[in-house]
């Protein structure tokens, strides 16, 4: 049986306690995505600055939620800072890998063989002490609310027209 | 005899359970409530015994079961203060009930620009079936406010009601706990042109109920919230009016001729249950309200506001302006569902730590959207008291939620 130190784990606990780069920047040149998860209200609001290098120079995360989601939107927003776009992919990629969720897969098991393809090298760093999550079903989608924000913010500040 | 609260938890099996090592304390009934042994074996021996589709068979274990499910309605009828069984139409859940009322007398009885009067601690069941209407029909939706205690402002209960054809509101909300005087608005909705609909899911499971004397017009609940199975509600209104509704579900039971030119409906209350019946499960309602009826709502009422106020006093205590909650302070205003926010801890993460003790509280918007908005948070913790909690179980959510402080301590 799970318990809740594979949850909460001190890192986690610390995010949550202070959260990295709360805020908000100006729109524009920032793009602003908002993700909700319609069961617990939980609300992610997301200000992007994709500069003209495809980089993610800067991102300012505004919102309410759980411990789980507010680590989370923190820890995504410290790992996608200065990176470039496609680099922020593979995390996001990797993260989803992490909480079991496989795009090429149905049935949301992980068997370790997805997990290495999915992560293509990429380093999770202390983003690994939400795997805990795992455990707990009913959270992974606090988890990931903040990074399939970003994969929005970040889909819609590549081709504006397609979100205007 | 007295309110033997232990001899009453032995009769529920899951009682006995742990979690985590821990004893189950269910604090979670406003949302489902647990079975008492004597529900499970009543559907059980039909099952074994008994089984075999009602209605029309002619052979043996046809008509018992026959019987069973028909016994099963008049017991809930009586529950009830139904003058007739055949007002007592079985449906899925209160939602369904709901949903009767809105497809069959509402799109009846209603045109664009008719008035709906609801209230705005009312659950999604008695929300979003009227948003459908007005989508549709372009009935206007017009929402009675709370005051600052969490009770219904009637101050402008005229002018809302003013020319309205649909009063519904619940006779206790889920979230706050809040009573609401079932009589005196029927009696203004009645003196408006309204009809009343009451969603009495919260009700009908925690307190005496006699639908006469509410003097509505739709009763709506769910067996599910009063120690019965899944899978069965009910409605009742008055013989005239589901006489003049038109059916709701067609099919199977609710008809009385078919032809290839059209079909004749069955009489009340089968005019309203379309297809195989949830029999089984009318036979475990049945089973339920003759335990809750031997033990006498006046009293489970009694026992639910003893443990609502030792627990309201003993969180108070602990926590003091740490805890907020939502809903009136008074015993005598309200049920045993206790909606609380602590400390600044999102309520996943406060029912989280509070199943490490094995306590059960639900968290989240307890599909009371609008009514969240009107608090102006996204989610609460919901502790909801039944009549198998006794001070212990509040005493062992009062220290989970010590522990959840300590856990999340800034
Ligand atoms: C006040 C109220 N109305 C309606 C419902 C809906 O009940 P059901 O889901 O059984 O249809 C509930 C259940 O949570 C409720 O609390």
């Amino acid at each position: 049986m799970p318990g809740l130190e594979d949850l909460y784990r001190e890192i986690i606990l610390d995010h949550y306690r202070s959260p990295r780069n709360r805020g908000e920047l100006a729109v524009p040149p920032a793009h602003k995505v908002e993700g909700f998860n319609p069961l617990c209200g939980d609300e992610v609001v997301l200000y992007l600055d994709v500069n003209a290098d495809g980089v993610v120079e800067d991102l300012k995360i505004n919102g309410q939620g759980c411990s789980i989601s507010q680590a989370s939107t923190s820890m995504m927003s410290s790992a996608v800072k200065g990176k470039p776009v496609a680099e922020a992919r593979k995390l996001i990629r990797a993260f989803k890998a992490l909480m079991s969720i496989h795009e090429s897969k149905l049935d949301g098991e992980s068997d370790g063989s997805d997990l290495a393809a999915d992560l293509e090298g990429v380093k999770l760093g202390d983003l690994e002490a939400l795997q805990g999550v795992v455990k707990f079903p009913v959270r992974i989608k606090c988890a990931t609310l903040a990074w399939n924000t970003l994969a929005q913010g970040l889909d819609e500040s590549e081709n504006p027209a397609a979100s205007a | 005899m007295s309110f033997d609260v232990d001899a009453i938890k032995k009769d529920f099996p899951i009682l006995e359970r742990e979690v985590h090592g821990k004893r189950l304390v269910y604090l979670d009934s406003a949302a489902s409530s647990q079975k008492p042994e004597v529900v499970l074996d009543a559907m059980d021996r039909v099952y074994r015994d008994h089984y075999a589709n009602v209605h029309r068979g002619v052979y043996t274990i046809a008509e018992e079961a026959t019987q069973a499910y028909e016994g099963a309605r008049a017991k809930v009828a009586r529950f009830v203060g139904a003058p007739s069984s055949s007002e007592l139409v079985f449906t899925r859940n209160a939602t369904e009930s709901i949903n009767l009322v809105a497809y069959s007398w509402a799109r009846a009885n209603l045109v664009a620009g008719d008035p709906i009067v609801l209230t705005q601690l009312e659950h999604h069941a008695n929300v979003v079936p009227w948003h459908i209407l007005a989508a549709e029909r372009g009935v206007e939706l017009r929402w009675i406010p709370l005051t600052a205690d969490y009770r219904l402002d009637l101050s402008n209960l005229d002018e809302l009601l003013d020319g309205a054809k649909l009063l519904a509101f619940s006779a206790m909300s889920n979230v706050l706990g809040t009573i609401t005087d079932v009589r005196e608005l029927a009696e203004a909705g009645h003196a408006a042109g309204a009809k009343v609909l009451v969603d009495a899911c919260q009700w009908v499971p925690h307190a005496p109920t006699d639908v006469q004397e509410w003097g509505a017009d739709f009763v709506a609940f769910s067996a599910h919230k009063m120690l019965g199975p899944t899978g069965i509600g009910a409605l009742w209104a008055p013989a005239e009016l589901l006489d003049a509704m038109p059916p709701f579900l067609g099919g199977g039971d609710m008809i009385r001729d078919v032809r290839l030119d059209g079909f004749t409906p069955n009489d009340l209350p089968w005019k309203f249950e379309a297809g195989t019946p949830p029999f089984v499960e009318a036979v475990g309602f049945g089973a339920a309200v003759d335990y809750l009826e031997a033990i006498g709502m006046d009293r489970v009422r009694a026992h639910e506001r003893e443990v609502t106020a030792y627990a309201l006093d003993a969180l108070e205590r602990r926590f003091g302006d740490r805890l907020t909650i939502f809903g009136p302070t008074d015993v005598d205003l309200r049920g045993g569902a206790i909606s609380f926010a602590l400390n600044g801890i999102h309520a996943h993460d406060v029912s989280q730590v509070l199943d490490e003790d094995g306590v059960c509280v639900r968290a989240g918007h307890h599909c009371a959207k609008p009514l969240m908005r009107v608090l102006g948070v996204s989610a609460t913790s919901r502790a909801s008291f039944y009549l198998y909690n006794d001070t212990a179980d509040a005493d062992a959510l009062v220290d989970g939620l010590t522990h959840v402080e300590q856990f999340f301590a800034l």
